[in-house]
């Protein structure tokens, strides 16, 4: 992680910009949120403007908490007759008896938290596709500007806009801040764990933006995901599950590129692991294991700890990982799923019996745009001794690549049938 | 039910930096009441200073206009039973023990005209 100030005052903007936003909504409301974005620009620009000639503070979060609660009380006296505000909180808005304890109240820890889940409750509403979810949760809780969010998903900056307005109408039409009660926990944790878990794969696995983008994607879900766990409310199995999923997985990041080239885990330097993610990733492993269903979510975590618990690629527990893949094939069957499988049965018994399983792929068609595909046959082929068909497999994988970090990747691979 | 306003006088200012740390007090007893469903409108704190326009001659005078333990320093209006219940409910005033007071008046209903 970055340690010069620029890079450590861009971290506490990002993550306090988010508790900035929950925190105003609550005050304003989700009707409100242009408002509740311009009062935390507000505090942003004020901050970034002092600390240019005063130097960075001690404590640049609560610098930046105590601006914002001063913005809020400005904002709340001047809009207070005007506006509908949080319902709830409205009366005492109203007063000058209780306002700033209100707002005093409503930022302090424990409430910033339950704010937090409110918020990723409320982006995970029913009415809205998912990449409209994950695109508002990054925005509103993870700071991340429309600039950012169109780089990280591929689309222009004016579709990225027109995304997120239309999610905020949503919001803004959906009411006040959805308590996180029990029942609504019941109701909404499979679109939370959803949204976290495509935003997630968005950051490691995706095909769109540049590789510092993606480990911050991770970084964001892991963060949200440890919100979830956190709290008494949503600390489900599943969200132990999600959350030991994301840090045993995003623990080999650090490994996945070297020299600005990805690495397939087999060729990975497996000491430059992240150890304190396998540390968390394992406490949440053991807090998914209390409950008494094994969800898909559950399966992926442990497929994720044979991987990155083994000492080598060749230590590697195979037969088992490919277990658990039968079991996730029908705990959540989708092609993608069969073909890691099959390659972790190649890996168990040898290529043939991948070859094999890849042929018998339910949904197979759907796989032929998938550039790994076509290099997880190449692979097998050159395991086999068929060097013209590996390279066959690898020209077709490079014709499919989606950004030039795969097409290095896959040249690399073709370079070795030679 | 009806409705009365509590007026504080004297005790502390309630701007004062003393008064101020005792700030959490008075946001509990307000919270207290509307949950106990006895606040209509939670009024505002006053400042002790700040002018007096009187008479036919509209003389301005500066303020504090009475003897520190008479000012003002804050309202709110309550709803109630009666009279009696209003007056059980001010007891709860935190001002009251800094020698402070409160004035319980029931809102006046006027009557149309027969």
């Amino acid at each position: 992680m970055a340690t010069d100030p620029e890079a450590i005052v861009e971290r506490v903007v990002r993550r306090e910009s988010g508790r900035m936003t929950s925190a105003l909504t609550r005050l304003f409301g989700l009707h409100n949120l242009p408002l509740v974005e311009d009062v935390v620009n507000d505090a942003l620009c004020r901050a970034l403007e002092v600390w240019k000639y005063r130097g960075v503070p001690e404590n640049p979060s609560a610098w930046l908490m105590a601006a914002a609660k001063n913005r809020a009380v400005d904002a709340l006296r001047r809009e207070r007759t005007a506006r509908r505000l949080e319902p709830e909180l409205e009366a005492q808005l109203s007063s000058e008896w209780t306002l700033v304890p209100t707002v005093e109240e409503v930022f302090g820890d424990e409430a910033l938290r339950d704010e937090q889940l409110r918020m990723m409750f409320a982006c995970c509403h029913a009415r809205l596709p998912e990449e409209a979810q994950v695109a508002l949760m990054l925005h509103l809780l993870g700071g991340f500007g429309v600039r950012e969010l169109a780089a990280a998903f591929l689309v222009s900056e004016a579709a990225m806009e027109k995304r997120l307005q239309r999610g905020k109408a949503v919001l803004a039409a959906s009411g006040r801040l959805p308590e996180v009660t029990a029942e609504r926990v019941a109701e909404g944790i499979g679109a939370v764990h959803g949204a976290l878990y495509l935003l997630f794969n968005e950051g490691y696995h995706g095909s769109h933006a540049e590789e510092t983008v993606r480990a911050e994607l991770c970084a964001e879900a892991i963060h949200l995901a440890t919100l979830l766990a956190e709290s008494p409310s949503t600390a489900s199995p599943g969200t132990h599950a999600l959350l030991a999923l994301m840090c045993l997985t995003a623990a080999r990041l650090p490994g996945r590129v070297a020299g600005g080239e990805l690495v397939s885990l087999a060729a990975q330097d497996r000491s430059t692991w992240d150890r304190e993610l396998v540390r968390r990733g394992v406490a949440a492993l053991e807090a998914s294991a209390s409950g008494d269903r094994l969800t898909a979510l559950h399966v992926e975590a442990a497929i994720a700890w044979e991987h990155t618990s083994a000492p080598s690629h060749e230590a590697t527990d195979f037969a088992r990982i490919a277990e658990l893949y039968d079991v996730l094939v029908r705990l959540r069957p989708s092609p993608v799923v069969a073909l890691s499988r099959a390659i972790a049965i190649g890996e168990a018994e040898g290529p043939e019996r991948a070859l094999e399983e890849m042929a018998r792929i339910e949904g197979l068609e759907r796989l032929g745009e998938y550039p790994f595909y076509a290099a997880a046959l190449a692979e097998q082929h050159l395991r086999a001794g068929r060097r013209a068909e590996a390279r066959e497999g690898f020209r077709r994988a490079l014709s499919l690549a989606r950004n030039p970090a795969e097409a290095r990747f896959l040249e690399g691979r073709l370079a070795a049938c030679a | 039910m009806a409705d009365f306003v509590f007026m504080f006088r004297g005790g502390d200012p309630i701007s004062s930096a003393e008064a101020r740390a005792n700030w959490p007090k008075w946001t509990a007893w307000f919270k207290r009441l509307a949950d106990e469903g006895h606040v209509k409108s939670l009024g505002n704190p006053l400042e002790p200073a700040g002018k007096l326009v009187r008479g036919k001659g509209k003389a301005v005078t500066d303020g504090p206009f009475a003897e520190a333990k008479d000012v003002v320093n804050g309202f709110i209006t309550v709803t109630a039973r009666n009279l009696e219940e209003a007056a059980e409910i001010a007891k709860g005033c935190p001002s009251l023990e800094r020698d402070g007071a409160v004035e319980v008046r029931p809102v006046m209903q006027p009557v149309l005209p027969m």
